[in-house]
Protein backbone atom coordinates (compact mmCIF):
# COMPACT_ATOMS: atom_id res chain seq x y z
CA UNK A 1 0.00 0.00 0.00
CA UNK A 2 2.42 2.78 1.55
CA UNK A 3 4.73 2.05 -2.22
CA UNK A 4 1.57 3.02 -4.01
CA UNK A 5 0.50 5.27 -1.86
CA UNK A 6 4.17 7.45 -1.00
CA UNK A 7 5.08 7.78 -4.65
CA UNK A 8 1.56 9.28 -5.68
CA UNK A 9 1.53 11.87 -2.56
CA UNK A 10 4.96 12.78 -3.88
CA UNK A 11 3.66 13.28 -7.23
CA UNK A 12 0.64 15.42 -5.93
CA UNK A 13 2.83 17.40 -4.38
CA UNK A 14 5.12 18.31 -6.97
CA UNK A 15 2.22 18.83 -9.56
CA UNK A 16 0.89 21.18 -7.06
CA UNK A 17 3.94 22.94 -6.19
CA UNK A 18 4.77 24.33 -9.89
CA UNK A 19 1.49 24.22 -11.05
CA UNK A 20 1.01 27.19 -8.28
CA UNK A 21 3.69 28.89 -8.92
CA UNK A 22 3.58 28.82 -12.99
CA UNK A 23 -0.88 29.82 -12.56
CA UNK A 24 0.81 32.53 -10.19
CA UNK A 25 3.21 33.99 -12.65
CA UNK A 26 0.44 34.09 -15.40
CA UNK A 27 -2.28 35.02 -13.01
CA UNK A 28 -0.69 37.54 -11.25
CA UNK A 29 0.27 40.22 -14.44
CA UNK A 30 -3.44 39.16 -15.87
CA UNK A 31 -4.91 39.73 -12.16
CA UNK A 32 -3.00 43.44 -11.76
CA UNK A 33 -3.79 44.25 -15.56
CA UNK A 34 -7.72 43.75 -14.96
CA UNK A 35 -7.36 46.04 -12.16
CA UNK A 36 -5.51 48.91 -13.15
CA UNK A 37 -6.68 49.15 -17.09
CA UNK A 38 -10.88 49.00 -15.80
CA UNK A 39 -12.61 52.86 -16.05
CA UNK A 40 -10.96 55.35 -13.72
CA UNK A 41 -8.16 53.23 -12.46
CA UNK A 42 -4.71 54.24 -12.95
CA UNK A 43 -3.76 52.77 -16.32
CA UNK A 44 -7.49 52.85 -18.04
CA UNK A 45 -7.17 50.91 -21.13
CA UNK A 46 -10.84 49.96 -21.59
CA UNK A 47 -10.44 48.11 -24.56
CA UNK A 48 -7.94 46.04 -23.03
CA UNK A 49 -9.71 45.40 -20.00
CA UNK A 50 -12.55 44.52 -22.07
CA UNK A 51 -10.37 41.89 -24.41
CA UNK A 52 -8.95 40.30 -20.92
CA UNK A 53 -12.19 40.08 -19.19
CA UNK A 54 -13.60 38.69 -22.47
CA UNK A 55 -10.57 35.93 -22.58
CA UNK A 56 -10.77 35.13 -18.81
CA UNK A 57 -14.61 34.23 -19.25
CA UNK A 58 -14.28 32.36 -21.86
CA UNK A 59 -10.95 30.06 -20.44
CA UNK A 60 -12.94 29.94 -16.94
CA UNK A 61 -16.31 28.66 -18.98
CA UNK A 62 -14.49 25.65 -20.06
CA UNK A 63 -14.95 22.09 -18.33
CA UNK A 64 -11.47 22.10 -16.54
CA UNK A 65 -11.28 18.48 -17.19
CA UNK A 66 -11.92 19.57 -21.11
CA UNK A 67 -9.78 22.38 -20.60
CA UNK A 68 -6.78 20.57 -19.87
CA UNK A 69 -7.30 17.54 -22.50
CA UNK A 70 -7.06 20.77 -24.77
CA UNK A 71 -3.85 22.23 -23.58
CA UNK A 72 -2.38 18.97 -23.39
CA UNK A 73 -0.71 19.48 -27.13
CA UNK A 74 0.88 22.62 -25.51
CA UNK A 75 2.79 19.83 -23.33
CA UNK A 76 3.83 18.22 -26.10
CA UNK A 77 5.78 21.64 -27.45
CA UNK A 78 6.86 22.49 -23.98
CA UNK A 79 7.84 19.44 -22.44
CA UNK A 80 8.08 17.27 -25.01
CA UNK A 81 5.08 14.40 -23.62
CA UNK A 82 1.46 14.65 -22.98
CA UNK A 83 1.80 12.10 -19.78
CA UNK A 84 3.07 11.82 -16.70
CA UNK A 85 3.26 14.63 -13.77
CA UNK A 86 5.63 17.08 -15.59
CA UNK A 87 3.52 17.09 -18.71
CA UNK A 88 0.28 17.29 -16.49
CA UNK A 89 2.09 20.54 -14.94
CA UNK A 90 1.60 22.74 -18.40
CA UNK A 91 -2.28 22.54 -18.76
CA UNK A 92 -3.07 22.85 -14.71
CA UNK A 93 -0.88 25.94 -14.97
CA UNK A 94 -2.55 27.49 -17.63
CA UNK A 95 -5.97 26.29 -16.95
CA UNK A 96 -5.73 27.53 -13.47
CA UNK A 97 -4.68 30.81 -14.69
CA UNK A 98 -7.93 32.73 -15.33
CA UNK A 99 -8.84 31.31 -12.26
CA UNK A 100 -6.26 33.05 -10.54
CA UNK A 101 -6.12 36.32 -11.91
CA UNK A 102 -9.70 36.69 -10.92
CA UNK A 103 -8.85 36.00 -7.41
CA UNK A 104 -5.82 38.40 -7.61
CA UNK A 105 -8.38 41.39 -9.07
CA UNK A 106 -10.35 40.58 -5.88
CA UNK A 107 -7.88 41.10 -3.78
CA UNK A 108 -6.42 44.50 -5.33
CA UNK A 109 -9.68 46.28 -5.43
CA UNK A 110 -9.73 45.70 -1.72
CA UNK A 111 -7.44 48.10 -1.45
CA UNK A 112 -8.99 51.45 -0.41
CA UNK A 113 -8.78 53.78 -3.31
CA UNK A 114 -7.65 56.72 -0.86
CA UNK A 115 -4.46 55.18 -0.56
CA UNK A 116 -3.83 54.44 -4.35
CA UNK A 117 -5.44 58.32 -4.68
CA UNK A 118 -2.47 59.85 -1.77
CA UNK A 119 0.17 57.91 -4.13
CA UNK A 120 -0.84 59.45 -7.03
CA UNK A 121 -0.35 62.89 -4.82
CA UNK A 122 2.93 61.83 -4.00
CA UNK A 123 3.89 61.64 -7.85
CA UNK A 124 4.21 57.74 -7.90
CA UNK A 125 4.28 56.23 -11.19
CA UNK A 126 1.49 53.85 -12.20
CA UNK A 127 4.56 50.63 -11.41
CA UNK A 128 5.32 52.09 -8.48
CA UNK A 129 1.98 52.42 -7.33
CA UNK A 130 1.66 48.53 -8.58
CA UNK A 131 4.60 46.89 -6.93
CA UNK A 132 4.92 49.49 -3.66
CA UNK A 133 1.19 50.12 -2.96
CA UNK A 134 -1.23 47.77 -4.84
CA UNK A 135 0.48 44.17 -4.04
CA UNK A 136 1.69 45.20 -0.67
CA UNK A 137 -1.18 46.54 0.98
CA UNK A 138 -3.37 43.65 -0.59
CA UNK A 139 -0.69 41.02 0.49
CA UNK A 140 -3.14 39.48 3.36
CA UNK A 141 -5.83 39.39 1.05
CA UNK A 142 -3.59 37.96 -1.60
CA UNK A 143 -2.09 35.24 0.49
CA UNK A 144 -5.65 33.94 1.03
CA UNK A 145 -6.14 33.61 -2.62
CA UNK A 146 -3.20 31.63 -2.76
CA UNK A 147 -3.83 29.59 -0.56
CA UNK A 148 -7.50 29.00 -2.56
CA UNK A 149 -5.72 28.66 -5.52
CA UNK A 150 -3.43 26.31 -4.33
CA UNK A 151 -6.09 23.89 -2.85
CA UNK A 152 -8.10 24.18 -5.96
CA UNK A 153 -4.88 23.03 -7.99
CA UNK A 154 -5.10 19.50 -5.36
CA UNK A 155 -8.62 18.98 -7.02
CA UNK A 156 -7.66 19.97 -10.32
CA UNK A 157 -4.51 17.73 -9.87
CA UNK A 158 -6.43 14.83 -8.52
CA UNK A 159 -8.62 15.50 -11.81
CA UNK A 160 -5.97 15.51 -13.75
CA UNK A 161 -4.75 11.94 -12.83
CA UNK A 162 -7.50 10.98 -14.70
CA UNK A 163 -6.31 11.76 -17.52
CA UNK A 164 -3.11 10.28 -17.33
CA UNK A 165 -1.33 12.76 -14.78
CA UNK A 166 -0.50 10.66 -11.99
CA UNK A 167 -0.55 11.76 -8.40
CA UNK A 168 -2.83 10.84 -5.83
CA UNK A 169 -5.98 11.28 -8.17
CA UNK A 170 -4.50 8.71 -10.35
CA UNK A 171 -4.33 6.39 -7.28
CA UNK A 172 -8.03 6.63 -6.40
CA UNK A 173 -9.45 5.85 -9.98
CA UNK A 174 -7.26 3.13 -10.92
CA UNK A 175 -6.77 1.25 -7.76
CA UNK A 176 -9.61 2.46 -5.67
CA UNK A 177 -12.50 3.17 -8.56
CA UNK A 178 -11.44 0.54 -11.04
CA UNK A 179 -10.15 -2.26 -9.41
CA UNK A 180 -12.57 -2.20 -6.24
CA UNK A 181 -9.21 -1.61 -3.87
CA UNK A 182 -11.70 0.61 -1.18
CA UNK A 183 -9.30 0.76 1.53
CA UNK A 184 -7.07 2.67 -1.47
CA UNK A 185 -9.41 4.91 -2.35
CA UNK A 186 -10.09 5.62 1.16
CA UNK A 187 -6.77 6.42 1.95
CA UNK A 188 -6.03 8.79 -1.00
CA UNK A 189 -9.16 10.56 -0.23
CA UNK A 190 -8.11 10.98 3.44
CA UNK A 191 -4.36 12.31 2.75
CA UNK A 192 -6.00 14.45 0.30
CA UNK A 193 -8.19 16.14 3.16
CA UNK A 194 -5.52 16.13 5.39
CA UNK A 195 -3.35 17.87 2.35
CA UNK A 196 -6.40 20.52 2.07
CA UNK A 197 -7.06 21.20 5.49
CA UNK A 198 -3.42 21.89 6.66
CA UNK A 199 -3.19 24.03 3.61
CA UNK A 200 -5.88 26.31 4.20
CA UNK A 201 -4.94 26.45 7.92
CA UNK A 202 -0.94 27.25 6.97
CA UNK A 203 -2.59 30.08 4.77
CA UNK A 204 -5.22 31.50 7.00
CA UNK A 205 -2.17 31.56 10.06
CA UNK A 206 0.11 33.39 7.32
CA UNK A 207 -2.48 36.21 6.54
CA UNK A 208 -3.57 36.52 9.58
CA UNK A 209 0.26 36.90 10.73
CA UNK A 210 1.44 39.80 8.34
CA UNK A 211 -2.20 41.69 8.29
CA UNK A 212 -1.20 45.04 10.20
CA UNK A 213 -4.80 46.28 9.48
CA UNK B 1 2.10 81.24 -5.71
CA UNK B 2 -1.45 79.93 -7.36
CA UNK B 3 -3.15 81.40 -10.00
CA UNK B 4 -6.46 79.67 -11.09
CA UNK B 5 -8.06 81.08 -14.53
CA UNK B 6 -11.76 80.20 -15.30
CA UNK B 7 -11.51 76.44 -14.13
CA UNK B 8 -14.43 74.51 -15.11
CA UNK B 9 -14.76 70.69 -14.19
CA UNK B 10 -17.71 68.35 -15.10
CA UNK B 11 -18.07 64.85 -15.79
CA UNK B 12 -20.82 63.35 -18.01
CA UNK B 13 -22.64 60.45 -16.99
CA UNK B 14 -24.22 58.86 -20.13
CA UNK B 15 -26.11 61.70 -21.26
CA UNK B 16 -26.18 64.14 -18.60
CA UNK B 17 -23.89 66.12 -18.18
CA UNK B 18 -23.19 67.31 -14.43
CA UNK B 19 -20.93 70.71 -13.61
CA UNK B 20 -18.56 70.18 -10.67
CA UNK B 21 -17.19 73.30 -10.69
CA UNK B 22 -17.55 76.05 -13.12
CA UNK B 23 -15.12 79.13 -14.12
CA UNK B 24 -13.26 79.50 -10.88
CA UNK B 25 -11.11 82.52 -10.69
CA UNK B 26 -8.74 82.69 -7.65
CA UNK B 27 -5.69 83.72 -6.63
CA UNK B 28 -3.87 82.34 -3.60
CA UNK B 29 -0.57 84.51 -2.92
CA UNK B 30 2.80 82.67 -0.82
CA UNK B 31 2.35 82.15 2.71
CA UNK B 32 -1.00 82.47 2.90
CA UNK B 33 -3.58 79.77 4.37
CA UNK B 34 -6.57 80.09 2.23
CA UNK B 35 -9.33 78.25 2.90
CA UNK B 36 -12.31 76.94 0.46
CA UNK B 37 -16.05 76.40 2.91
CA UNK B 38 -18.60 74.96 1.20
CA UNK B 39 -21.44 72.43 1.36
CA UNK B 40 -20.66 68.73 0.34
CA UNK B 41 -21.28 68.35 -3.11
CA UNK B 42 -20.13 71.91 -3.41
CA UNK B 43 -17.84 71.13 -5.72
CA UNK B 44 -15.04 72.06 -3.20
CA UNK B 45 -13.07 68.12 -3.17
CA UNK B 46 -13.03 68.52 -7.33
CA UNK B 47 -11.15 72.42 -7.22
CA UNK B 48 -8.46 71.29 -4.43
CA UNK B 49 -8.40 67.78 -6.77
CA UNK B 50 -7.10 69.61 -9.82
CA UNK B 51 -4.38 71.68 -8.38
CA UNK B 52 -2.58 68.27 -8.34
CA UNK B 53 -4.15 67.28 -11.28
CA UNK B 54 -6.19 64.11 -9.50
CA UNK B 55 -8.78 66.01 -10.89
CA UNK B 56 -8.27 66.82 -15.09
CA UNK B 57 -9.85 70.19 -15.31
CA UNK B 58 -12.03 70.36 -18.59
CA UNK B 59 -11.47 74.19 -18.87
CA UNK B 60 -9.01 76.92 -17.78
CA UNK B 61 -6.08 76.85 -15.99
CA UNK B 62 -4.19 76.69 -13.45
CA UNK B 63 -0.45 78.23 -12.80
CA UNK B 64 1.78 77.42 -10.02
CA UNK B 65 4.66 79.79 -9.79
CA UNK B 66 3.45 81.45 -13.14
CA UNK B 67 3.87 77.89 -14.96
CA UNK B 68 0.72 76.35 -16.58
CA UNK B 69 -0.05 73.21 -14.72
CA UNK B 70 -2.86 72.02 -17.15
CA UNK B 71 -0.44 71.32 -19.84
CA UNK B 72 2.08 69.41 -17.99
CA UNK B 73 3.20 65.93 -19.58
CA UNK B 74 3.35 62.59 -17.71
CA UNK B 75 6.59 63.02 -16.09
CA UNK B 76 6.22 66.69 -14.85
CA UNK B 77 3.19 66.21 -13.40
CA UNK B 78 4.65 63.70 -11.65
CA UNK B 79 7.33 66.05 -10.42
CA UNK B 80 4.78 69.10 -9.40
CA UNK B 81 3.09 66.30 -7.44
CA UNK B 82 6.85 65.71 -5.97
CA UNK B 83 6.35 69.66 -4.74
CA UNK B 84 3.03 69.36 -3.60
CA UNK B 85 1.81 67.59 -0.34
CA UNK B 86 -1.54 66.27 0.28
CA UNK B 87 -3.60 65.44 3.27
CA UNK B 88 -6.87 63.85 3.41
CA UNK B 89 -10.30 63.70 5.32
CA UNK B 90 -9.20 60.07 6.30
CA UNK B 91 -5.62 59.82 6.10
CA UNK B 92 -4.89 57.34 3.60
CA UNK B 93 -1.61 55.90 4.66
CA UNK B 94 -0.34 52.64 4.19
CA UNK B 95 -2.00 50.03 6.37
CA UNK B 96 0.34 47.17 6.03
CA UNK B 97 3.32 49.47 6.69
CA UNK B 98 4.97 51.32 9.74
CA UNK B 99 4.83 54.75 10.50
CA UNK B 100 8.65 55.14 9.81
CA UNK B 101 7.80 53.50 6.26
CA UNK B 102 4.53 55.80 5.53
CA UNK B 103 6.65 58.98 5.66
CA UNK B 104 9.55 57.07 4.36
CA UNK B 105 7.62 56.30 1.02
CA UNK B 106 7.38 59.98 -0.96
CA UNK B 107 11.77 59.87 0.00
CA UNK B 108 11.69 56.23 -1.59
CA UNK B 109 9.54 57.42 -4.93
CA UNK B 110 12.66 60.08 -5.27
CA UNK B 111 14.74 57.51 -4.68
CA UNK B 112 16.76 59.23 -1.99
CA UNK B 113 19.87 56.81 -0.31
CA UNK B 114 18.77 54.59 3.03
CA UNK B 115 20.85 57.24 5.36
CA UNK B 116 19.25 59.77 3.89
CA UNK B 117 15.62 58.68 4.13
CA UNK B 118 16.91 57.50 7.75
CA UNK B 119 17.62 61.26 9.02
CA UNK B 120 14.72 63.01 7.32
CA UNK B 121 12.08 60.80 8.52
CA UNK B 122 13.57 60.79 12.02
CA UNK B 123 13.89 64.68 11.96
CA UNK B 124 10.22 64.44 10.66
CA UNK B 125 9.01 62.12 13.32
CA UNK B 126 10.57 64.64 15.86
CA UNK B 127 8.73 67.59 14.32
CA UNK B 128 5.03 66.04 14.44
CA UNK B 129 5.74 64.12 17.83
CA UNK B 130 5.64 60.75 17.38
CA UNK B 131 9.17 59.52 17.93
CA UNK B 132 8.06 57.07 20.13
CA UNK B 133 5.33 55.39 17.55
CA UNK B 134 7.96 54.56 15.06
CA UNK B 135 7.17 51.43 14.73
CA UNK B 136 3.77 51.37 14.99
CA UNK B 137 1.34 50.66 12.10
CA UNK B 138 -1.41 52.97 11.47
CA UNK B 139 -4.15 50.86 12.65
CA UNK B 140 -2.65 51.45 16.25
CA UNK B 141 -2.58 55.56 16.16
CA UNK B 142 -5.80 57.48 17.07
CA UNK B 143 -6.98 59.75 14.24
CA UNK B 144 -5.10 62.74 15.41
CA UNK B 145 -1.95 60.33 15.03
CA UNK B 146 -2.76 59.13 11.90
CA UNK B 147 -2.90 62.34 10.83
CA UNK B 148 0.31 63.71 11.88
CA UNK B 149 2.06 60.97 10.09
CA UNK B 150 0.29 61.86 7.15
CA UNK B 151 1.12 65.28 7.92
CA UNK B 152 5.02 64.05 8.06
CA UNK B 153 4.78 61.91 4.82
CA UNK B 154 3.01 65.24 3.36
CA UNK B 155 6.34 67.04 4.02
CA UNK B 156 8.83 64.87 3.91
CA UNK B 157 9.91 65.99 0.39
CA UNK B 158 10.15 70.08 1.37
CA UNK B 159 7.03 71.31 -1.01
CA UNK B 160 6.05 74.82 -1.22
CA UNK B 161 2.10 73.96 -1.26
CA UNK B 162 0.02 72.03 1.24
CA UNK B 163 -2.98 70.93 0.51
CA UNK B 164 -5.41 69.51 2.88
CA UNK B 165 -8.63 67.69 1.94
CA UNK B 166 -11.08 68.02 4.81
CA UNK B 167 -8.16 67.18 6.93
CA UNK B 168 -9.31 67.68 10.05
CA UNK B 169 -12.94 66.92 9.35
CA UNK B 170 -12.91 63.02 10.61
CA UNK B 171 -11.22 64.82 13.95
CA UNK B 172 -13.13 65.72 17.10
CA UNK B 173 -12.54 69.11 17.98
CA UNK B 174 -9.99 68.99 20.47
CA UNK B 175 -7.37 66.95 17.85
CA UNK B 176 -9.09 69.68 14.95
CA UNK B 177 -7.42 72.28 17.22
CA UNK B 178 -4.65 70.37 17.90
CA UNK B 179 -3.45 69.44 13.87
CA UNK B 180 -4.66 73.43 13.27
CA UNK B 181 -2.15 74.62 15.81
CA UNK B 182 0.61 72.18 13.65
CA UNK B 183 -0.56 73.27 10.50
CA UNK B 184 0.08 76.90 10.85
CA UNK B 185 3.37 76.34 12.66
CA UNK B 186 4.22 74.25 9.49
CA UNK B 187 3.74 77.38 7.86
CA UNK B 188 5.76 79.91 9.64
CA UNK B 189 8.68 77.95 10.02
CA UNK B 190 8.77 76.50 6.14
CA UNK B 191 7.15 79.23 4.61
CA UNK B 192 4.82 76.78 3.07
CA UNK B 193 0.68 78.12 0.88
CA UNK B 194 -1.66 75.75 2.21
CA UNK B 195 -4.79 75.44 0.69
CA UNK B 196 -7.57 73.40 2.48
CA UNK B 197 -11.29 72.82 2.26
CA UNK B 198 -13.38 72.19 4.60
CA UNK B 199 -17.27 72.17 5.46
CA UNK B 200 -16.44 73.25 8.91
CA UNK B 201 -16.33 77.33 9.63
CA UNK B 202 -14.18 76.92 13.07
CA UNK B 203 -11.37 75.62 10.64
CA UNK B 204 -11.65 78.91 8.78
CA UNK B 205 -11.92 80.78 11.60
CA UNK B 206 -8.71 78.97 13.53
CA UNK B 207 -6.17 79.19 10.88
CA UNK B 208 -7.02 80.74 7.72
CA UNK B 209 -6.16 83.92 6.04
CA UNK B 210 -8.41 83.89 3.39
CA UNK B 211 -11.56 82.68 2.57
CA UNK B 212 -13.36 81.49 -0.94
CA UNK B 213 -17.23 80.06 -0.30
CA UNK B 214 -18.24 77.80 -3.09
CA UNK B 215 -21.92 76.83 -3.82
CA UNK B 216 -22.69 74.87 -6.78
CA UNK B 217 -19.56 74.46 -8.14
CA UNK B 218 -18.98 78.71 -8.14
CA UNK B 219 -16.93 80.91 -5.71
CA UNK B 220 -19.48 83.33 -4.25
CA UNK B 221 -17.72 85.20 -2.33
CA UNK B 222 -14.04 85.59 -1.65
CA UNK B 223 -12.90 87.84 1.19
CA UNK B 224 -10.41 87.76 3.89
CA UNK B 225 -11.88 85.78 7.02
CA UNK B 226 -12.00 89.24 9.51
CA UNK B 227 -14.25 90.82 6.76
CA UNK B 228 -16.00 87.60 6.26
CA UNK B 229 -16.86 87.49 10.07
CA UNK B 230 -17.72 91.34 10.28
CA UNK B 231 -19.31 91.98 7.05
CA UNK B 232 -19.89 88.79 4.91
CA UNK B 233 -21.32 89.54 1.72
CA UNK B 234 -23.98 86.14 1.35
CA UNK B 235 -26.26 84.17 2.97
CA UNK B 236 -24.57 80.95 2.51
CA UNK B 237 -21.23 83.39 4.72
CA UNK B 238 -24.01 84.05 7.17
CA UNK B 239 -25.27 80.89 7.31
CA UNK B 240 -21.80 79.26 7.67
CA UNK B 241 -21.18 82.08 10.41
CA UNK B 242 -24.62 81.52 12.33
CA UNK B 243 -23.32 77.87 12.97
CA UNK B 244 -20.44 79.26 14.85
CA UNK B 245 -22.69 82.56 16.89
CA UNK B 246 -24.95 81.60 19.41
CA UNK B 247 -27.48 81.08 16.91
CA UNK B 248 -30.44 83.50 17.68
CA UNK B 249 -33.55 81.73 15.95
CA UNK B 250 -32.38 78.21 18.23
CA UNK B 251 -30.92 79.61 21.10
CA UNK B 252 -32.34 82.71 21.70
CA UNK B 253 -36.20 82.19 21.90
CA UNK B 254 -37.85 83.55 18.78
CA UNK B 255 -37.38 87.25 17.73
CA UNK B 256 -41.20 87.23 17.02
CA UNK B 257 -41.44 87.67 21.23
CA UNK B 258 -40.14 90.35 21.13
CA UNK B 259 -41.86 93.83 20.29
CA UNK B 260 -38.60 95.81 19.53
CA UNK B 261 -36.13 95.35 16.63
CA UNK B 262 -33.60 92.90 17.13
CA UNK B 263 -30.31 93.93 15.42
CA UNK B 264 -26.58 91.75 15.26
CA UNK B 265 -23.50 93.77 15.45
CA UNK B 266 -20.73 92.80 14.69
CA UNK B 267 -17.38 94.83 15.53
CA UNK B 268 -13.70 94.18 15.63
CA UNK B 269 -11.13 95.03 18.44
CA UNK B 270 -10.39 98.42 16.77
CA UNK B 271 -13.58 99.82 17.72
CA UNK B 272 -14.48 97.45 20.67
CA UNK B 273 -12.72 100.46 22.40
CA UNK B 274 -15.73 103.09 21.84
CA UNK B 275 -18.77 103.03 23.90
CA UNK B 276 -21.31 102.72 21.08
CA UNK B 277 -24.11 101.57 22.53
CA UNK B 278 -24.11 103.57 25.37
CA UNK B 279 -23.89 106.41 23.47
CA UNK B 280 -26.67 105.28 21.09
CA UNK B 281 -28.85 105.14 24.43
CA UNK B 282 -27.69 108.59 25.28
CA UNK B 283 -28.19 110.06 21.32
CA UNK B 284 -31.69 108.33 20.87
CA UNK B 285 -35.14 107.73 22.66
CA UNK B 286 -34.70 104.07 22.92
CA UNK B 287 -34.11 101.29 25.34
CA UNK B 288 -31.97 98.56 24.94
CA UNK B 289 -32.08 95.12 25.63
CA UNK B 290 -28.95 92.78 25.21
CA UNK B 291 -30.05 89.44 24.52
CA UNK B 292 -26.71 87.73 23.88
CA UNK B 293 -23.06 88.35 22.80
CA UNK B 294 -20.23 86.43 22.16
CA UNK B 295 -16.48 86.91 20.60
CA UNK B 296 -14.98 84.83 17.79
CA UNK B 297 -11.01 84.58 17.79
CA UNK B 298 -9.49 84.90 14.50
CA UNK B 299 -6.28 84.04 13.37
CA UNK B 300 -5.48 87.77 13.27
CA UNK B 301 -7.92 89.68 15.60
CA UNK B 302 -11.23 88.92 17.09
CA UNK B 303 -14.48 89.67 15.77
CA UNK B 304 -17.33 90.03 18.53
CA UNK B 305 -21.08 89.75 18.17
CA UNK B 306 -23.91 91.10 19.92
CA UNK B 307 -27.48 91.29 19.69
CA UNK B 308 -29.63 93.69 20.86
CA UNK B 309 -33.57 94.68 21.21
CA UNK B 310 -34.53 98.41 20.74
CA UNK B 311 -37.55 99.51 21.66
CA UNK B 312 -38.94 102.71 20.71
CA UNK B 313 -40.94 104.81 18.28
CA UNK B 314 -39.56 103.37 14.67
CA UNK B 315 -38.38 107.04 13.70
CA UNK B 316 -35.63 106.82 16.86
CA UNK B 317 -35.06 103.49 16.19
CA UNK B 318 -34.26 103.85 12.36
CA UNK B 319 -31.98 107.01 13.25
CA UNK B 320 -30.24 104.39 15.94
CA UNK B 321 -29.41 102.05 13.83
CA UNK B 322 -28.11 104.50 10.90
CA UNK B 323 -25.77 105.56 13.67
CA UNK B 324 -24.65 102.46 14.13
CA UNK B 325 -24.47 101.58 10.26
CA UNK B 326 -22.07 105.02 10.57
CA UNK B 327 -20.30 104.00 13.24
CA UNK B 328 -17.91 101.27 11.09
CA UNK B 329 -19.55 98.08 12.62
CA UNK B 330 -21.83 95.66 10.54
CA UNK B 331 -25.33 95.94 11.46
CA UNK B 332 -28.10 92.97 10.12
CA UNK B 333 -31.24 93.82 11.13
CA UNK B 334 -33.28 90.24 11.93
Amino acid sequence: MAELIVPALLETLYMVFFSTIFSLLLGLPLGVLLVVTEKNNIWEKLQLNRILNGIINILRSFPFIILMILLFPLSKIIVGKTIGTTATIVPLSIAAAPFVARIIEGSLKEVDKGIIESSLAMGASVTEIIFKVLIPESMPSLILGITTTIINLVGYSAMAGAIGGGGLGDVAIRYGLYRFQTDVMIISVAIIIVLVQGIQFLGNRLSLNINKK
Amino acid sequence: MIKIKNLSKSFSNGSTKIEAISNINLQINKDEIFGIIGLSGAGKSTLIRCLNRLEEPTEGNIFIEEKDITTFDKKSLNQLRKSIGMIFQHFNLLSQKTVYKNIAFPLELEGLSKDKINSRVNTLLEYVELKDKKYAYPSQLSGGQKQRVAIARALANNPKILLSDEGTSALDPKTTRSILKLLNKIRKEFGLTIVLITHQMEVIKDICDKVAIIEDGKIIEINTVEELFKNPKTQTAMDFISGLKSNIKNEIINPFDFKGTIVRLGYSEDNAKEPIVSNMIKNFNIQVNILSGNINKLMSTSIGHLILEIQGEDGEVNDAIKYLNNKSINVEVI
